[in-house]
């Protein structure tokens, strides 16, 4: 059975979908069996960050009313194999999303994929709250600024409360990810610390992804960022997300921080 | 590091600009069902449903919206047990066989 991962964060514009993609990517470029799903009804954007928004046919929503099965809506990546796109509907309402229906689907996605990732839409609507349901593992996409770090607050406690794990008396497990880290703007004492995030939402951390021209580029040309440029600083961000994801230990590091802080990254506790 | 990279690569907005202009076009065009390739595809399979029944995981549907034109593949498999009883009905439907 495949792991469902719900990619949220609450606020909008903080990086969820191009998180969604990157990370789908990743898994999938290591070789694991890998579905993205779009909840975003009415506002879809993943099959574009993915490069995939002329072959959509069927979504998300034709799925659960029936219209179409599973198998002929998922997209198959062009470029890596494994990697499999569920689209939100463009036309429909969000309120053709059941939880009956959403649950099948992704009870069938888990049976066939390693991987279910779900790119939650912003708020606390609906959409939201059903696409972290069935979650196993949620990353909470999060960027150092006041705003985002309250609704990412606001979205740990939907997690503890709302999901199928937390109703079960399980727990959902947590990760931070810490989007559109800006080292210049670091340096220069106006932005919130990694360690300030991490003290306030007390969830450990999966990475840092630094604030790059790489990701905008990539989202222009339609591949996530680990595709679009494999050894930028973002796309390895991601990389090394998706290792701590499946159990590496290995240290986080701020972008722009100098090596005398090593020490000081290295006792940070990984995710 | 960074300017030489931003540099050596070439210029991704146009790139952008050309996927929307023709992903918009297509939106544009399919508020209220009025696509032609959605049309297409949904009469297609309704002719197809009148003369067979349909299995939906044995009919697979590929779009691709170009900015000149979209290409529409349907690849149906007809199993030979339909094949057979069209053939059956059409060879009814012959009034010197039926006559006989």
């Amino acid at each position: 059975m495949g792991k469902v991962i719900v990619v949220t964060s609450g606020k909008g514009g903080v990086g969820k979908t191009t998180s969604s993609a990157a990370l789908g990517a990743a898994l999938a470029q290591g070789g694991d069996k890998v579905v993205v799903v779009d909840f975003d009804v009415g506002l879809r954007n993943l099959d574009l960050v993915m490069g995939a928004e002329r072959r959509v046919v069927y979504d998300l929503v034709n799925v659960i009313q029936g219209e179409a099965k599973l198998t002929q809506a998922l997209i198959r990546d062009k470029r890596v194999e494994t990697l499999y796109l569920l689209p939100a509907s463009q036309t429909r309402d969000k309120d053709n999303l059941t939880p009956e229906g959403v649950e099948k689907v992704i009870n069938s996605l888990k049976k066939a994929f390693d991987w279910v990732i779900c790119d939650s839409p912003a708020g606390i609507e609906r959409g939201a709250t059903l696409a972290m349901r069935h979650a196993d593992v949620a990353i909470v996409v999060t960027n150092p600024e006041v705003s985002s770090v309250r609704d990412s607050d606001r979205i740990i406690g939907l997690l503890d409360a709302k999901t199928v794990r937390a109703e079960s008396g399980e727990r959902v497990e947590k990760h931070l990810l810490l989007t559109r880290y800006d080292p210049a703007r670091a340096s220069r004492g106006d932005m919130l610390k990694v360690d300030d995030v991490l003290e306030i939402l007390s969830i450990p951390l999966l990475g840092i992804i630094p604030e790059s021209m790489d990701v905008l580029r990539a989202s222009n040309l339609g591949a996530p960022v680990t595709l679009a440029d494999e050894g930028s600083a973002p796309a390895r961000a991601y990389f090394d997300a998706v290792r701590r994801l499946k159990g590496d230990a290995i240290p986080v590091t701020v972008p722009g921080e100098k090596r005398g802080f090593f020490g000081k990254i290295f006792g940070r506790k990984a995710a | 590091m960074n300017l030489f990279r931003f540099f050596s690569k070439p210029q991704s907005a146009p790139a952008a600009r050309e996927r929307l202009q023709v992903l918009l076009a297509h939106e544009r065009a399919s508020v209220g069902g009025s696509d032609l390739v959605t049309k297409l595809r949904e009469e297609i399979l309704k002719v197809i449903a009148k003369h067979m029944q349909v299995d939906d995981d044995k009919v697979s549907v590929k779009m691709e919206r170009g900015a000149k034109m979209s290409t529409l593949a349907v690849d149906v498999e007809i199993p030979f047990d339909a094949t057979r009883k069209a053939a059956a009905a059409a060879a009814a439907k012959v009034p010197g066989k039926k006559a006989a």
